[in-house]
């Protein structure tokens, strides 16, 4: 086989730090070592003007005060900073918690762990379309609720929730609300103040920027009070300890600058590349789905569902696709993806589902070529696929007695 | 996850795809697995009435390692007898394609297709009696 050039289209997963970002942080690998909270001398105000320059930068994408920017390692930290330090500063108080069933693992392993630790927690069923419904939201809240965490995009459907509503209805009923904003921010407009989010997670290296830095927005009018997670010199207001990696935050303040100046010529050329691979897809390929809301939704997140081809099976007649199957089969669990099975999506189409992302560096010829890919091994797998051959044959899969294993 | 080059060549150059007439007395059909665990096989074997498998043919829904044991199976029981063909085992089959422990069901898969595609066969033979 000849060998193609290996495309990426897993933005969700990660996104290459964007060569601008790298630049700006260089310095501060060599020559800029100080630590930033070194107040005595010319090395740590260095550092500390820069960290404080990212700070800015950061609060600026999301309209929220630097002052209420902590730097962590990432949005799992930010996460589990958010749900579990709210939860025990508050826990005299208030002990209930309302998240919903497609959050990502690190909000729902930090709800079961409060769960474990004497907390009530309510997980919300999604609609098909993979949102929340907002009267089913407001059902939930109790008078002792204490906090709301719905993400903002799905990192596996790319839905958007609908985040003003859900600030307002938090906002009346004195609830705190915490969004995962990982696969938002960066992507689609988020404003703290408009939305009336009290906690937000931002991850560096899901917006062009470097692993191992996050943020958490911790609103200050009205004051959220949290307790830190990390013992420590009681850095970032003591919320979380720990010396600050200056050029981390360096990239994750650049990473937000260019995403702010740039994100609506981006969503643009993005919307445009989604229309233009779904459309080839669709045109050639019978019988594909896509997963989460049509219309609410973030485009560089194609979730589709191919019937009668197994992801996995997919995956490997598209070798040189760098895509993620929903199918999860790749990983060591084999059971379909807990988000696909929360909209409904039937066991067997969860196992024929792929994540395309699509993102700042992809272009027009890779999203051809992609879609090109898809269509000749579907139609290869297809051919070769028994469920296909019954489904033309007009047999109704379901009618079947399956074995099973 | 790293598919054994063994794995990838069937894959890529599946043997045998296809089918044959469910109806014919002399095709055993073996359809084993389920949509919703994501591997469906379907074997098919023709046998001679002397009892020797002449033909076979597979479709698979199912992660490479699926269809590559199906694959192999269609290539290993071709010319075998009925009694030859069921004395294949899933350990040969995941030895052979070198299959990482997660993906044993595949092979376990296939000897079962086997053996229901020859009892399919048996219950027709025996019918026509």
């Amino acid at each position: 086989m000849k060998e193609k050039k290996q495309i990426y289209l897993d933005y969700q997963a990660t996104t290459p730090c964007d060569p601008r970002v790298v630049e700006k942080m260089m310095p501060y690998l060599s020559e800029l070592y100080g630590n930033a909270h070194s107040r005595t001398h010319d090395h740590g105000w260095q550092a500390e003007q820069a960290v404080e320059r990212a700070r800015e930068q950061v609060a600026q994408i999301i309209n929220a005060s630097p002052k209420e920017i902590i730097f962590t390692s990432g949005a799992t930290e930010s996460n589990n900073l958010a749900i579990k330090g709210v939860a025990e500063f508050y826990k005299d108080k208030k002990k209930h918690i309302i998240t919903c069933k497609t959050e990502h693992k690190c909000v729902l392993e930090s709800c079961r762990w409060l769960e474990r630790n004497g907390f009530d927690i309510t997980y919300l069923d999604v609609e098909t379309n993979g949102l929340v419904n907002l009267n089913t939201l407001k059902k939930a809240i109790r008078p002792d609720t204490l906090l709301v965490s719905i993400m903002a995009v799905n990192n596996e459907i790319g839905v958007i929730q609908p985040l003003a509503e859900i600030g307002k209805i938090c906002r009346e009923n004195g609830v705190f609300f915490h969004t995962d904003a990982a696969q938002a921010v960066g992507k689609i407009p988020i404003d703290v103040e408009a939305m009336q989010i009290d906690l937000l997670s931002i991850s560096g290296h899901k917006l062009y920027g470097p692993k191992g830095i996050g943020a958490l927005y911790v609103r200050r009018k009205p004051r959220v009070r949290l307790v830190s997670q990390i013992s420590g010199g009681g850095q970032e207001r003591g919320m979380r300890s720990g010396t600050l990696p200056v050029f981390l935050c360096v990239g994750l303040g650049e990473a937000c600058a260019i995403a702010e100046k740039e994100m609506a010529t981006e969503l643009e050329k993005i919307q445009e590349l989604s229309d233009r691979f779904q459309a080839k897809l669709e045109e050639k390929l019978p019988q594909i789905y896509l997963n989460g809301d049509a219309k609410q939704r973030y485009p560089g997140n194609l979730n589709i569902s191919f019937a009668h081809v197994e992801g996995e099976g997919l995956m490997m007649g598209i070798k040189n696709l760098s895509v993620s199957s929903g199918s999860a089969c790749t990983s060591a669990s084999l059971e379909p993806s807990y988000v696909l099975k929360s909209l409904g999506v039937d066991e067997e189409l969860a196992h024929t589902s792929l994540r395309i992302g699509i993102g700042r560096f992809t272009t027009k010829e890779e999203v051809d070529q992609a879609a090109e890919d898809i269509i000749a091994a579907v139609s290869h797998l297809r051919e070769m696929s028994p469920l296909w051959e019954m489904a033309q044959a007009g047999i109704d899969l379901k009618s079947i007695q399956w074995s099973g294993h | 996850m790293a598919y054994s080059e063994k794995v990838i060549d069937h894959y890529e150059k599946p043997r045998n795809v296809g089918s044959l007439d469910s109806k014919d007395q002399h095709v055993g059909t073996g359809l084993v697995g389920a949509p919703a665990c994501g591997d469906v096989m379907k074997l098919q074997v023709k046998i001679t009435d002397d009892g020797r498998i002449e033909d076979a043919k597979f479709k698979t829904f199912g992660c490479g390692s699926a269809i590559a044991s199906s694959s192999l199976i269609t290539e290993w029981i071709k010319g075998k007898t009925i009694q030859e063909a069921l004395e294949i085992k899933n350990k040969d089959v995941a030895e052979y394609l070198e299959l990482p422990p997660v993906k044993i069901h595949c092979s376990v898969l296939a000897e079962d297709a086997i053996k229901s595609a020859i009892k399919d066969y048996q219950s027709k033979q025996e019918g026509k009696v």
